[in-house]
């Protein structure tokens, strides 16, 4: 150490920070591995990982070298980090009345072009309470905004990174249900108008190379138009929120015109009704599996079995639409599941699922040679209210079951009665 | 309605007393008018149970709600009532047998936060009839006059299991109005579905709401703005009922007294300050809960609850030494400054320290899977070293919910002679997938989960999409 330069210092407190940890090695033996891949479930597994990836899984238990730090899983179940599929993670502490939430775009001139990878904190106190819980990585989104588009969402890994942003301007989210009605004069017959005009400016803008001086006359400026573009080129998956069956219809009418559209649907309280459209459609869905109450006119069908119809018709369904609880995205699974999803299918929806419809398959959601290290090891069924993680693995690095809340747990299980509580360092 | 009864005797006996001194008398003394009595039951319960027969559940496994566990037991329902608890009942031929092996049996769940009908679905302005936020207190207003019975969320809670639950108005007010409480069995109106004699509860809050809806429209809009609020509330509760003592008192020594005038918001303050109608209180914070411990202790009335306390577990101790219970959410946390130090083992930890633990939805979606919030804090309590049983933390869903409303003897536990209101689950109910499958209410079968005649369907979801499907 003497003999390193300061420079040299400079670049290992860099990599302790970034890349650093995730020189460590670290071999998961014992339990039951869900690779969520061809491989499927395999008991008794070993998981190896390196330099931040996965590096073998197989199928029995082995004994590594000293190089490698052994978790014994035995008893245990091992999943693929959980995917938040629908969230706003580090972009709100507090949403009401509490400053600035970067979640909520109300006057502005941008709305296709809102970017949320600008306002992502990694520091974000729901960083460490998701993780702790086996969300390892998440779709965030502009959660509000006074016009139909909340923008261009982003991907995040909830691991320690300076920048946890693993994909930018991921995907393009737009509201089409009663709520996008409402913004947009108050009535689908303006905003119908509004979407496909919007999509047309796009066609036309494609083809053009913008500067400040550049003549456009279209009603969408210039960076919303332009925002638009990778979404009518199928480059970036297009998020609708939607629920009445008649509207889902009308979204599949929309990909007929806007052939390279792709389309996610986002809520989708009635999308049982069309299963068979939908899947012959291609479009994945991402819901909340408990919402079975008409809470409005447009979700009349509203049902628990929604995820399971879907599922039965073929539809790829991914569930985790939450911010502050998204980590109550498993409990959600579970009650799909108890509602007649195949199991396997309820994990598929916190892992593949959602990885499928941002394109990020290929790094997260499953367990293969090569995968992102995103790796959780749960006391049991890991959709069964009472398991929970024993250790999280994000980037190849076991992250401490640690939170802000696990602090004040540990501050007040014992009061103090001599002193103030204050002085309690947990 | 005894009080009323009682009441009114007394009031036609004095009438009687005067006028025989009238006639009888030499003088002649002017007769008192007639004496004046509030009646404290002016919207009587007109609930009916569902028709039942005497059926017996056999082999099943019971948490009886107050602690116990038991296997292979069967229990009998006849009468609407619990009439028998072992395993060797005889049961008459005319009693339908249910195999419950593999089963298990609990009391119904009781939810002490709902607003189930005063936010009915579907969620339109129309429907929004549960803040009465026009002035900081209206205690005059009652929540079951906003009870829209066809909200189809009653029919989901059923399916989750809830045979009871109190209705309060919400927590834009320091002083909201009175809650009631039902039995989950919605007719065509709210006094059909009004638990028989429960007392009557009155919805306070704390904090943050009040503090943003009064702050621009002439306070309060602090929290010592708040507690000011409350603190000449209570004062002019205890005017009012002194006002009233003393017209009792000249009335009763032959006086031509006359009645004071009538304050709504004041005979419902002053219900709290007799012990009628309990407090339940919305608070948050720590600090919070401890200063309307003392507001309490200053105006002589009980907390019965604290609602949503996600800071109950800072100040356990102390809400065990005042007797208050804490109605808690499992893990809600974090959606305003006043619930961001929520954390997971807030119900176990209140439970460990002897303080009343009850697990809340204030959700009509939560209050679809209570067991299973149980379950988290269950579970999460004891990763952390507070191991209750499964039998124990059953007590957060019923017996405790039933004690903070006061009806805990009629319901809140498998014992004999208490309201039938029982749940059989397909399995384990602290798992996600168990379901009640069957939920009795006083003995009468108000929801089986496999006999889709069974389902009540409201009036709204007539005619609708999806009109009596699996929800």
């Amino acid at each position: 150490m003497s003999k390193l330069t300061l420079s040299a210092i400079a670049t290992i407190t860099a990599l302790a920070f970034s890349a650093g940890a995730h020189a460590e090695k670290i071999a998961i033996i014992g339990g039951t591995v869900h690779t969520m891949t061809a491989q499927g479930t395999i008991e008794d597994a070993t998981v190896l990982i390196e330099d931040g990836k996965i590096s073998k899984v197989i199928a029995q238990e082995v004994s590594t070298d000293a190089s490698y730090r052994v978790i014994d899983a035995k008893g245990k179940v091992i999943t693929p980090g959980f995917i938040g599929a629908y969230t706003s993670l580090g972009l709100v502490e507090v949403p009401s009345w509490a400053g600035t939430n970067d979640s909520s775009v109300g006057k502005s001139d941008l709305h296709a072009a809102l970017d949320a990878t600008a306002a992502v904190n990694p520091d974000t106190t729901l960083r460490n309470i998701s993780r702790i819980e086996g969300i390892t990585s998440a779709a965030t989104s502009i959660g509000y905004s006074d016009t139909i588009y909340k923008g261009r969402g982003a991907i995040i890994t909830l691991g320690d990174d300076v920048d946890p942003v693993m994909k930018k301007r991921a995907f393009m989210s737009i509201d089409l249900s009663n709520s996008g009605a409402d913004v947009s004069g108050g009535s689908r017959a303006a905003l119908w108008l509004d979407i496909r005009n919007a999509l047309n400016e796009a066609i036309y803008a494609q083809s053009i190379t913008f500067t400040p001086q550049t003549e456009w006359h279209g009603t969408l400026s210039k960076a919303n138009v332009q925002a638009l573009i990778p979404v009518i080129k199928g480059e970036m998956p297009l998020l609708v929120k939607v629920h009445r069956a008649s509207d889902i219809r009308r979204v599949i009418k929309l990909t007929k015109n806007f052939k390279r559209l792709n389309v996610t649907l986002v809520g989708a309280s009635e999308a049982w009704r069309v299963a068979d459209e939908v899947a012959a459609a291609g479009m994945s869905v991402i819901l909340n599996p408990e919402s079975n109450l008409p809470y409005t006119f447009e979700q009349n069908g509203a049902t628990l079995a929604n995820a399971a119809r879907l599922n039965d018709a073929g539809v790829n369904v991914a569930i985790g639409m939450s911010t502050h609880n998204i980590r109550l995205a498993p409990q959600h699974a579970g009650n799909a599941v108890a509602n007649g999803l195949p199991w396997q299918a309820g994990l598929a929806s916190l892992t593949t699922a959602p990885a499928k419809i941002y394109g990020i398959d290929n790094r997260v959601g499953s367990i293969k040679a090569g995968m992102q290290a995103d790796v959780v090891i749960w006391s049991g069924d890991p959709l069964e209210v009472m398991q929970a993680p024993t250790n999280v693995i994000i980037n190849g690095e076991e992250v401490p079951l640690e939170s802000r809340q696990t602090k004040l747990r540990d501050r007040y299980l014992k009061i103090d009665n001599e002193k103030p509580q204050q002085y309690t360092r947990p | 309605m005894k009080t009323l009864n009682k009441a009114l005797f007394t009031g036609l006996s004095l009438v009687a007393a005067a006028t025989l001194v009238g006639c009888g008398g030499s003088e002649a003394k002017k007769a008192q008018a007639p004496f004046v009595e509030i009646n404290k039951d002016p919207y009587p319960s007109t609930y009916k149970a569902l028709p039942s027969v005497a059926t017996l559940i056999t082999n099943a496994n019971v948490y009886d709600g107050i602690g116990g566990f038991f296997e292979n037991t069967s229990v009998l329902l006849a009468d609407g009532k619990i009439k028998a608890i072992g395993n060797s009942i005889k049961a008459a031929d005319d009693v339908k047998v249910v195999d419950g092996k593999g089963k298990w049996i609990t009391p119904g769940i009781i939810d002490v936060h709902s607003h189930l009908g005063v936010y009915a679905t579907p969620d339109t302005g129309s429907h929004s009839d549960g803040n009465e936020m026009v002035k900081p207190v209206t205690a005059a207003v009652w929540a079951e006059h906003s009870i829209l019975v066809q909200d189809p969320g009653f029919r989901r809670a059923l399916a989750g299991g809830v045979t009871s639950m109190q209705i309060l108005p919400g927590s834009g007010n320091l002083i909201g109005g009175r809650g009631v409480t039902v039995k989950n069995l919605p007719n065509r109106v709210i006094q059909d579905m009004k638990f028989p004699d429960a007392p009557y509860g009155l919805k306070m809050a704390c904090g943050e709401n009040p503090k943003r809806v009064y702050g621009k429209k002439g306070g309060p809009m602090t929290r010592m703005g708040n507690v000011a609020g409350y603190r000449q509330a209570w004062a002019d509760a205890e005017n009012y009922q002194r006002s009233w003592d003393k017209y009792k008192a000249d009335y009763e020594a032959g006086k031509d007294a006359k009645a004071p005038k009538r304050d709504l918001n004041l005979d419902t303050l002053a219900g709290v300050l007799r012990g009628d109608i309990l407090v339940h209180m919305h608070c948050y914070r720590a600090d919070d809960m401890g200063t309307m411990i003392d507001v309490m202790k200053e105006f002589n009335y009980q907390i019965a609850s604290f609602q949503h306390a996600v800071e109950s577990y800072k100040i356990a101790d102390k809400l065990a030494e005042n007797n208050i219970c804490s109605a808690m959410w499992a893990d809600w946390w974090g959606f305003k400054m006043e619930a961001y130090d929520g954390i997971r083992e807030n119900i176990p930890m209140v439970a460990n320290a002897k303080a009343c633990a009850i697990v809340h939805s204030d959700s009509d979606q939560g209050i679809q899977r209570l067991n299973q919030e149980a379950a988290k804090a269950l579970s999460d309590g004891q990763r952390a070293g507070i191991d209750f049983s499964k039998a124990d933390a059953w007590t957060w869903l019923t017996a405790n919910p039933a004690k903070s409303l006061g009806i805990f003897e009629q319901t809140g536990s498998i014992e004999v002679g208490k309201n039938a209101d029982v749940v059989m689950w397909s399995s384990e109910p602290f798992s996600t997938y168990s379901q009640a499958e069957m939920v009795f209410i006083d003995g009468g079968v108000a929801f089986d989960r496999n006999k889709p005649e069974t389902w009540a369907v409201s009036d709204y979801e007539l005619g609708q999409v999806a009109e009596g499907d699996h929800k």
